[in-house]
Parts: structure tokens; sequence; C-alpha cells
């Protein structure tokens, strides 16, 4: 676990990064996946709702081909069930207060070249970090 | 319906690139956000292989006039760096570095079946509904 994937990581990637383009080409939006999950909750419009909900079908669905075609999925959780809740209360609620995620922010934004999502990811991968630093070193 | 079906696809693709790159993984996520332990660098490889796509496709797509299956391309409007854009960044780090798990990655491992997962996606759109009804008002 502690050796890099070097060559998973560059490929893996680029297909996110080819999600992203063809979606933004065909579609003209953006792949943020806060973003679209939050859209579904929100949105009252039929034909906003479709596509999104096909995207997340899509997301979870590939995920299981991808387990059904290469073994099982990795999928190792370090955090127990109250800390995981807690954790999905924050990345729900931050998320959306701040307009998106790592896809939306870090992969889409910076390649529009937004200050805002420069300025998102920086923040939102700094207090991460410090926050894994303070649960696994400090307390 | 082009655009739910391109939608879909794409959504696949999407999860491949989270498998393939083990970003689906928690313990992937947290072993790059530990900087002061056994830095795994596998993330930064992510982005950049991301990076690398989007950073000069973007701009070549977003000259053209019109998505090819939308009316209009359907970009933030928002330009400003404010008080509520650093919060959410914020309470999403602190989220993040807890769990290791982002979104996409999350909605992803829900095929995996995990009642741990399950219970951090319910979670995770509770906070977005909680966002959006208190803060967004």
């Amino acid at each position: 676990m502690t050796e890099p994937n070097t060559i998973g990581g560059l490929i893996g990637g680029a297909l996110i990064g080819l999600a992203a383009v063809l979606l933004l080409a065909l579609t003209g939006r953006i792949a943020g996946i806060s973003g679209i999950l939050g859209g579904l909750i929100t949105s009252t419009v039929r034909g906003e709702s479709l596509w999104r909900l096909a995207f997340i079908v899509g997301l979870i669905g590939g995920a299981g081909l991808f387990g059904l075609a290469c073994g099982p999925l990795p999928l190792t959780l370090q955090a127990s069930g109250p800390t995981l809740l807690v954790a999905g209360l924050l990345v729900g609620a931050g998320t959306r207060l701040g307009s998106g995620c790592t896809s939306g922010h870090g992969v889409c934004g910076l390649a529009r070249r937004s200050p805002r999502s420069l300025v998102a990811t920086m923040i939102f991968m700094a207090t991460a970090a410090l926050t894994v630093f303070l649960t696994r070193h400090v307390f | 319906m082009a655009q739910t079906a391109a939608a879909f696809a794409v959504g696949i693709i999407f999860a491949f690139g989270l498998a393939v790159s083990e970003m689906i993984n928690p313990a992937r996520v947290l072993g790059f956000l530990d900087v002061a332990g056994r830095w795994d660098p596998t993330l930064l490889l992510v982005m950049a292989g991301a990076l690398a796509v989007t950073m000069p496709i973007f701009p070549v797509i977003l000259r053209r006039s019109k998505p090819l299956l939308a009316a209009q391309f359907s970009l933030p409007m928002k330009t400003q760096v404010d008080p509520p854009l650093i919060l959410g960044a914020v309470i999403f780090g602190v989220g993040w570095g807890l769990a290791g798990l982002c979104p996409g990655p999350a909605l992803a491992a829900l095929a995996s079946g995990s009642p741990e997962v399950i219970v951090f996606v319910i979670a995770m759109i509770l906070g977005q509904w909680l966002a959006l009804r208190f803060a967004e008002p």
C-alpha cells in the first residue's frame, strides 16, 4: 500500500481528465461530482435531473464493472462508523458551501484557469493534510 | 436523450479512472494527505495525469460557440473568492482528511456494497441538503 502506484495513477488520472473533457465537449457541463449530485437534490427541472442521475448510475455501475472485470475494488476504510458519519456531513456541507470538490475545483476549475478553484483546491488540500496530521500524529 | 447517454458513458469512464488510479481507496488518499508519515505521491500523479488532459483541451473546447449535444455551455458564474468558498473548502478538507473519501470516490465505492460507504454517502447527501437549507436561503 505504501508503494506509489505510478502507472495506475497517471493512466487513471488521464481517464478522469478524458471524462471531464468529454462531458464539457458533449454537454457543456463541468464534471464536478459534488455539483452533479447536489443538482440532483435541488433541481426541479426534469431534464436537468436525468443526465445527473445517468452520470451517477454510470459512476457506480462503472466501478462495479471494474470490480467484475479486474477483481475486488481496492477499498480499505480507515475510519469507524461515527467518524464516517461526521466526515460525510462535513464533505457534503463543505462542497456545497464551497461550490465544488476535488473533481470540480481540482480537475476542471484549474483547467478553466479559475482563481476560485485554485484557492479552494489549495485550502482543502491543506486542511485535509492538517486533519490527517492531527488525527494520525498528534491525537 | 443524447445528453443522458453521454453522461452515463462519461460516468463509466470516470469510475474506471478512479479505480485504475486507486483513488477509490481511502487508504491511498490518506497516504497522500499524510505528509508527515510515509508519503504516497499517487494522488499527485492522478492530478497531473488529469490536468495533462484538461489543461490544454478545455480552452480549445470553450472557444467553440456551443457544446456538441447541448444549446449552450453551463459554466459556474461566480468569479470572486468569497467567504463561503473559503469556509466551504475548509469544512470539506476536514471531512476529506477524516475519512479519505471525497464525493466521486465515495459514490463509485458504493459499488462495493460496503455499509460504511453507504453511511458516508447518506451523510454526505444530508450535509449538502443542510448547507443548502441553512447557508443558502
